[in-house]
């Protein structure tokens, strides 16, 4: 059986195998998620983002669990930040959720933010699609909210979750500075604390300031690790879904992903052919003048577009 | 082009709650550039394969100080083998005793890391024994 | 003097310094404090000796709790201890005894600490191996034949089911026929630090936090010379704190405990003077002398100025002492000798008030006979021998260690403040500030070995080419855990069931509500109903704690 019919049999090993190639060599990989893609569009992808410590791999973890005594299969994506100096990374996003390592119909697999050639979207795409193919009905992408890939990255989903907390401080203003604009519902979470109110209402607030008439984000409070709140917050995901569907809103995010997906693999693919023909030497070399001031970055890239373009024509690529 | 990333899972098995170790080997394999899905204390030898399983890694690195080594490092062995992922190299620290070292590379842990290890020999050691594709 | 001083460092000092270099461009204590070449009087300007120090048993107690102190009485030279079964265990006991040993400390199995009996699925592979498996009255009444509970005291090392274990010790102190309010000992029952650095935790904080309380309440009024809980340092240390860091946390923890029993509306004079601590022995002789002295001084203020105490005895910082377990090298073990012997120096130099010593062989096993008797023998001979327990506080007014008294209470003092903007120390570990702050020193402890910062002799300096292999580790017997599943069936066959369901039930009932719950746990443990069980029951209520913070 080859890997992808394995894939579409739920065969854990072959999938994490698929995942890895993905991330280490995707021009082999793709290949692959050419076969699965006629088994994706099915599962509802959705993102789960927000400032550290707001409690979303507690919530990933209650949501998983609730899902699954309906019986869905579910897939979840844990992203955590990679080091800017070493490109190693500590993934510790499973410790919430590992009472769900021993259940067959959970796949999780955790991903750090770097040495994704292709950028961190790419990869999750692809990772989503592959869990799709294996027959996963929900898919969880976490992230943290902070960081230009992850904002990126959470665009993969199909709805979006946005986990704050009460004495956030100043991390409220760092979702204002981003992902405020995207985020589908709002979790308070560990709202028995001081200051939940208040967050509610600065909440509030936002989304009025923000009312495109089209989105209308709504606010759910939770106590993640008391499981408090996690089936109403998941009436109002089913609720949304069916709202996005019935308008045809669902059918044009989709439509969103898929354009982004092509954008995001057409740049990639370009940029790696770009510079594998250009040589290493050749760029240093090209590096070397405009650091002495003998050329500038624009002149260099029109020149070596121009040779590129010769080279297709010929046939030469 | 390819990229070539080591992934290691630290794992804490059974009901030994000392993680100093663990976690300092944790961040020395971030420093070095390795992927380190940590899972945190209490891990049964099911959660241990099937998260080593599904994350792909090529080394699980197993801590214990309780003296429990002798039950639940062969547990998890059975289980790799069980699933094929025998190809997973298996390391140990911990408190764990010369003669019961001899046994354990019987069944396949690669090598055990007594207390006082240079991180950087653990490190060395991972480089060099991970066949990256 | 300052003058004097120039003139020295002009003309003596300097002169040698450009011919002979110092060993090292920085000197720092076992904790990366900087240390000088040198303390003179200028060092203690502000110093003051009877704000400052004061007498030994006077506020603020930095010379020691009791005047006389080791001239009255030399500290409980107390070994942990326990492995294997009741059986087993009850040996080692009674081996220790007769070998000058004057206090019992009990080491508990994991399956025991976090609340499994024997036969759990969890339980496999680690029954009877750190500490002695306890699942029902009946291995304790094994455990403790032969020994007179009003004859010696007793110090249990268990936290998240310390209520059950206490009533297990009160009721066969009822079968030996000795009073409760007879009862000497201890229950460690600091379940702050198992969230911090131990892990043998089971519930969430809030419910543990009520059990401790209960315990508080009800042995202020049965158990009247009960150590009602240890609130510990030694784990945190363990884990790679610094000593300034161990202080804080430990002294920031106790202040929750004392936070929550006075909400609570306990009377502080009342449960406070039967509070204990437990600190580590670390390798820096003087910073760890100081360490203690400094705690025992910022307690008595902390009890006197911010919780208002009256009672004397609420500011009294009584401390157990364990040499450091993380310094033991499993190469070149008979070193671990001399590393304890200074460690537990400067435990006695610091005035514990009880002791234990690590065997040599602990980094590769549990102590062998042999190897337990040289430990002991240690402290006997720093009490019989050395000449330091003869006078109290023999090491007060040395310029470095009043200064350096002085600099880690100061620095106990920022972590407090820090810990108290947060909102206290539950919700500092709840946003995972304390065990930050660990880790980062862990690791930094950990390079400074590695780029040969700090040395540690035979593993990264004066190393043996071959390590002889250690010969007689105990081990503990493979089939201890089939004989305690044997046992455990036994005592379930013959007990009354009806009876042990129905103290069960009470039990859930009592616990939903704000009554003590200490009664009806002894209803239990004297049915015969298991640990496994009674603690399910709480699991019931309360719920399990699961670990939540990232590295």
């Amino acid at each position: 059986m080859n890997l992808s019919s394995r894939v579409r049999q739920g065969d854990t090993r072959a999938v994490a195998k698929l995942i890895t190639m993905v991330e280490n060599d995707f021009q082999h990989a793709q290949k692959i998620l050419q076969e699965l893609q006629q088994y994706c569009g099915k599962a509802i992808v959705i993102g789960i983002t927000g400032p550290p410590g707001s409690g979303k791999s507690t919530i990933t973890d209650r949501l998983t669990k609730h899902v699954r005594k309906m019986g869905k299969k579910v897939g979840i994506i844990a992203i955590d930040p990679s080091s800017p100096f070493t490109g190693g990374a500590i993934l510790g996003d499973r410790i919430r959720m590992q009472d769900l390592a021993t259940d067959k119909e959970v796949f999780i697999r955790s991903i750090g933010t770097r040495g994704h050639l292709g950028g961190l979207s790419r990869s999750t795409q692809a990772i989503v699609k592959i869990m799709e193919a294996m027959g996963k009905d929900i898919i969880f992408i976490e992230t943290v909210g902070v960081g230009q890939s992850e904002i990126e990255v959470i665009k993969v989903s199909d709805i979006i979750l946005l986990v704050v907390m009460p004495g956030m401080g100043d991390d409220i203003q760092v979702i204002k500075a981003g992902i405020m604009e995207i985020g589908d519902i709002f979790v308070v979470n560990k709202a028995d604390r001081d200051g939940a109110d208040k967050l509610i209402t600065e909440i509030e607030m936002m989304i009025h300031l923000n009312d495109d008439g089209v989105r209308s984000p709504s606010i759910i409070k939770t106590i993640g690790t008391e499981n408090i709140g996690i089936d109403p917050l998941w009436k109002e995901i089913e609720r949304l879904i069916i709202y996005l569907q019935n308008s045809g809103q669902m059918y044009q995010r989709r439509k969103n992903r898929i354009r982004k997906e092509i954008y995001d693999l057409f740049q990639e693919n370009w940029q790696e052919m770009f510079f594998q023909f250009i040589g290493e030497e050749n760029l240093e070399k090209e590096v070397e003048k405009v650091i002495k001031q003998d050329n500038d970055p624009y002149s260099v890239v029109q020149k070596l577009t121009e040779i590129f373009k010769e080279k297709i024509f010929k046939g030469g690529i | 082009m390819k990229n070539t990333r080591i992934r290691v899972l630290v794992a804490k098995p059974g009901l030994d709650g000392h993680d100093r170790g663990a976690k300092v080997i944790a961040r020395a394999l971030r420093d070095a550039g390795m992927e380190v899905i940590y899972t945190g204390l209490r891990q049964t030898p099911e959660q241990i394969v099937e998260t080593a399983i599904q994350e792909d890694v090529n080394v699980i690195g197993l801590s214990i100080l309780s003296g429990a080594h002798m039950y639940l490092f062969p547990k998890i062995m059975e289980l790799l083998t069980e699933k094929e992922a025998t190809d997973i190299v298996v390391i140990a620290g911990g408190i764990i005793p010369t003669e019961d070292i001899m046994e354990l590379k019987k069944i396949g842990i690669k090598e055990i890391f007594t207390p006082g290890t240079d991180t950087n020999k653990i490190v060395k050691f991972i480089k060099e024994n991970v066949k990256i594709a | 003097m300052e003058n004097a001083k120039s003139y020295w460092e002009t003309n003596s000092l300097n002169k040698v310094l450009n011919k002979f270099p110092e060993r090292k461009k920085t000197f720092v204590t076992g904790s990366n404090k900087e240390v000088n070449n040198l303390y003179d009087p200028l060092d203690l300007e502000d110093y003051d000796y009877l704000d400052d120090l004061g007498y030994p048993g006077e506020y603020p107690y930095t010379r020691g709790v009791q005047p006389t102190m080791y001239r009255g009485r030399l500290w409980t030279m107390r070994q942990y201890a326990g492995f294997g079964d009741a059986e087993e265990s009850n040996k080692r006991y009674k081996y220790l005894l007769k070998n000058g040993q004057t206090g019992l400390s009990i080491a508990f199995d994991l399956p025991t600490q976090i609340g499994y009996d024997s036969d759990h699925p969890m339980a496999h592979g680690e029954v009877g191996k750190v500490g002695v498996a306890i699942d029902t009255l009946e291995d304790m009444e094994i455990l403790f034949d032969g020994i007179p509970l009003d004859q010696v005291s007793t110090s249990m090392t268990i936290n998240a089911p310390a209520a059950i274990l206490l009533a297990m010790y009160t009721a066969i102190a009822e079968k030996q026929g000795i009073p409760a309010s007879e009862l000497n000992g201890t229950i460690q029952n600091d379940i702050l630090k198992e969230y911090i650095a131990r892990g043998t935790y089971i519930f969430p904080p809030l419910p543990s936090m009520r059990l401790i309380t209960d315990i508080f309440d009800y042995c202020s009024q049965k158990l009247p010379k009960w150590n009602t809980i240890s609130i510990s340092g030694y784990h945190i240390r363990e884990a790679g704190s610094t000593a300034i860091q161990e202080i804080a946390f430990t002294l920031a923890n106790g202040i929750a405990y004392v936070d929550a029993a006075v909400k609570r509306g306990l009377d502080i004079d009342t449960f406070a003077p039967r509070l204990s601590f437990f600190f580590n022995a670390h390798n820096d002789l003087f910073e760890e002398v100081a360490k203690f002295r400094a705690a025992r001084r910022l307690w008595a203020k902390i009890m006197k100025d911010r919780f208002g105490a009256k009672n004397p005895k609420s500011m009294m910082l009584r401390f157990h002492t364990q040499t450091a377990g993380c310094t033991l090298t499993a190469q070149q073990p008979d070193n671990n000798v001399v590393r304890v012997t200074i460690q537990a120096l400067a435990a006695v130099l610091g005035g514990t008030q009880s002791l234990h010593t690590n065997s040599r062989d602990e980094a590769l096993s549990l102590p062998s006979q042999k190897s337990v008797r040289i430990a002991l023998r240690t402290q006997q001979i720093i009490g019989y021998e050395s000449g330091v327990a003869e006078t109290v506080d023999p090491m007060a007014g040395s310029y470095y260690l009043e200064k350096l008294t002085t600099e880690i209470e100061q620095g106990v003092k920022d972590y407090i403040n820090q810990i108290d903007q947060l909102g206290g120390s539950p919700k500092a570990i709840e946003k995972g500030f304390i065990q930050r702050e660990i880790q980062n020193s862990a690791y930094q402890y950990q390079k400074d070995i590695e780029d040969k910062k700090r040395i540690i002799v035979g593993v990264n300096k004066f190393q043996s080419e071959v390590e002889e292999p250690m010969k007689d580790l105990l081990k503990v017997k493979p089939e201890i855990e089939k004989r305690q599943v044997e046992k455990l069936k036994k005592v379930k066959e013959k007990r009354n069931e009806k009876v042990v369901r129905k103290n069960l039930m009470e039990l859930k009932k009592i616990v939903s509500t704000e009554q003590n719950i200490m009664p009806a746990i002894l209803d239990c443990v004297r049915s015969y109903a298991t640990l496994g069980e009674i603690c399910d029951k709480l699991r019931e209520v309360f719920g399990e704690y699961k670990e939540s913070i990232k590295i």
